[in-house]
Formats: C-alpha cells, sequence, structure tokens
C-alpha cells in the first residue's frame, strides 16, 4: 500500500474512533480531549488533500479556540455529570438504527456521486489553482469574488462576540465603581455647600 | 487510490456520530454542543473533498465561513450555558422549560 493510503486510513480511523469516543466518554473532559483528537485528525485528512491552508486554520481555531473554551467550561461548572447520563441506554438503540440507516443511505448516495457525479471526471485531487500555494489561491478568490461574505463573516464574530460577553457579565451589587460622567459632570456649585455659621453656634445636620 | 467517496464516507460516518451523540446525551448540553461540532466538521470535510475533486477552491471558501459560524456558535452556546447554570445550579435541558420561548 502507498504511504498515501496508509495515512488516509490512520486519519480516518482516528477521526471516527475519536468521533464515537466524544459521545461515549463518561467524563466530559474526556469528550473535550477526544473532540481535539478528532480536529487533529480531520487537519491530517485536510493535508492528505492537499488544502493546508483550512487544516491549519482547523488547528488554530478548532484546537487552540474553541476546544479549550470547552475545555474551559467544562471544568468551571460544577455539575454531577453522572447523573446527566440518565436516559443514555434508553435512547441507545433506537438512536443507533437511526444512524446506522442515515449512515449507510449517505455511503451509498457518496458512492454514486463519486463514481457518476461531476466529480468523477477529475480523477486526481486538485486542491489549489494551478501554480500557486493553496492560501494564495484561496486569498484570490476570498478577497475578490467573495470579500462581502468575508465582512459578513467578520460581523457575524463580532456579534457573536458582544454576545457572549453581554450574556455572561454580572453586574454584583454592593460594588463601587468608579463614575466617570459624575466625576466629571461635578462643579464647585454642586460639590460644595457655603453655610453661614452665627457666632457661638454649630451646625447641626 | 483514495477517491472521493473515501472522503465522503468519512464525513458521512462522522456526521451520523454527531447526530447520535445528540440522540443519546439528551440532557448533557455540552456534549450535545460537541456533537454540533462533530457534525460541522463532518460537513467541513465534505466541503473540501468536493472543493478538491471538482478542482474549485470556492468549496474552501464555504468550508472557512462553515468555521467561522461554528466558532461563534460554540461561543454563544457555551454563554448561554454558563448563564443557564449560574440560574439553575445545574445544566440538565430537558427541563428547560423557565426559559419559556
Amino acid at each position: 500500500m502507498a504511504l498515501h493510503e496508509i495515512a488516509f486510513y490512520v486519519m480516518a480511523t482516528v477521526t471516527i474512533l475519536a468521533g464515537l469516543s466524544v459521545v461515549f466518554a463518561r467524563n466530559p473532559v474526556h469528550s473535550v480531549l477526544f473532540l481535539i483528537t478528532a480536529f487533529f485528525s480531520a487537519a491530517g485528512l485536510f493535508v492528505l488533500m492537499g488544502a493546508e491552508f483550512l487544516a491549519m486554520l482547523l488547528i488554530v481555531v478548532y484546537v487552540g479556540a474553541v476546544a479549550v473554551l470547552f475545555l474551559f467550561v467544562v471544568m468551571m461548572l460544577d455539575v454531577d455529570f453522572s447523573q446527566l447520563r440518565e436516559g443514555f441506554a434508553r435512547y441507545l438503540p433506537f438512536g443507533g438504527i437511526v444512524a446506522g440507516i442515515l449512515t449507510l443511505e449517505m455511503i451509498i448516495i457518496a458512492a454514486s456521486v463519486a463514481t457518476n457525479g461531476a466529480a468523477s471526471q477529475n480523477a486526481l485531487p486538485q486542491a489549489s489553482l494551478p501554480d500557486v500555494t493553496n492560501a494564495e489561491s484561496i486569498g484570490r478568490v476570498l478577497y475578490t469574488d467573495y470579500v462581502y461574505f468575508f465582512q459578513a463573516a467578520g460581523l457575524v464574530l463580532l456579534v457573536a462576540m458582544i454576545g457572549a460577553i453581554v450574556l455572561t457579565l454580572r453586574h454584583k451589587p454592593g460594588v463601587k465603581r468608579q463614575n466617570i460622567g459624575a466625576q466629571v459632570a461635578r462643579t464647585p456649585k454642586t460639590g460644595m455647600k457655603i453655610v453661614d455659621i452665627k457666632p457661638g453656634e454649630g451646625i447641626s445636620e | 487510490m483514495i477517491g472521493l467517496q473515501h472522503y465522503l464516507t468519512v464525513a458521512a460516518i462522522l456526521f451520523t456520530i454527531g447526530v447520535f451523540g445528540i440522540f443519546v446525551n439528551r440532557k448533557n448540553v455540552i456534549v450535545i454542543l460537541m456533537s454540533i461540532e462533530l457534525i460541522l466538521l463532518a460537513v467541513n470535510i465534505n466541503l473540501v473533498a468536493f472543493s478538491v475533486f471538482l478542482h474549485d477552491v470556492v468549496g474552501q471558501i464555504f468550508a472557512m465561513f462553515v468555521l467561522t459560524v461554528a466558532a461563534a456558535e460554540a461561543a454563544v452556546g457555551l454563554a448561554i450555558l454558563v448563564t443557564f447554570f449560574r440560574n439553575r445550579g445545574d445544566i440538565a435541558v430537558d427541563d428547560a422549560s423557565v426559559m419559556k420561548g
């Protein structure tokens, strides 16, 4: 077997086994670690296809950001996870049947598309434009034809960031904070009171 | 020779693992969110595989957008989860009717 095929089968097996472990792991921290494994070997599959830029993006975005975010939340929440697994065995047979049918159908469709579809005319994979690196060929299309979509993606990320901050921000009552507006608006007239005291008398508040 | 069909098969299996994970872990939101990530990963593999075997870079552009949306979705989903946990003290979603639509 060629090295390419060995690499594909190793990556594919690891991806699928890691995906199964994400679903079946008892400890959610293990689930997150298996998710990282799945993403990593999927990135390997992308490299095998020649889409190096997306492979690196997958590692940076998923392993570096999303999986770590998951890890933070799993470790931060103090939840009894064994109790959350109730009903796992109950849904297992039905879920298994549905999943089996879905897989079978999709594999049949994949086989027919791969042999008869438009992609069957090109036997060799080609991830980039001719004589251009993968990142450059993505950039040539992304920053020209899809520049508005690119901007919209940035907007989506901005909205998601603001949304996450708004959702998790909590104002604790009783915390002393600097109110800059009130400080700046303070004038001698509002900040100071001149009291005329008669001799021999004090001032009573 | 590894062709389009091999990659599509991996993606199909990964997709159903994700759907299956949502089925069987109905109470655990964290695992549900991770299953959604698996589904989106399967979609990305499909997009990239078709892009590579059709010799068209646009599929990879779309995979990038899916990646963006997946990251945004994970961030907002986990933020909702943290708020939900703060308000209720646990994350069992099957009785999440307090939100009332």
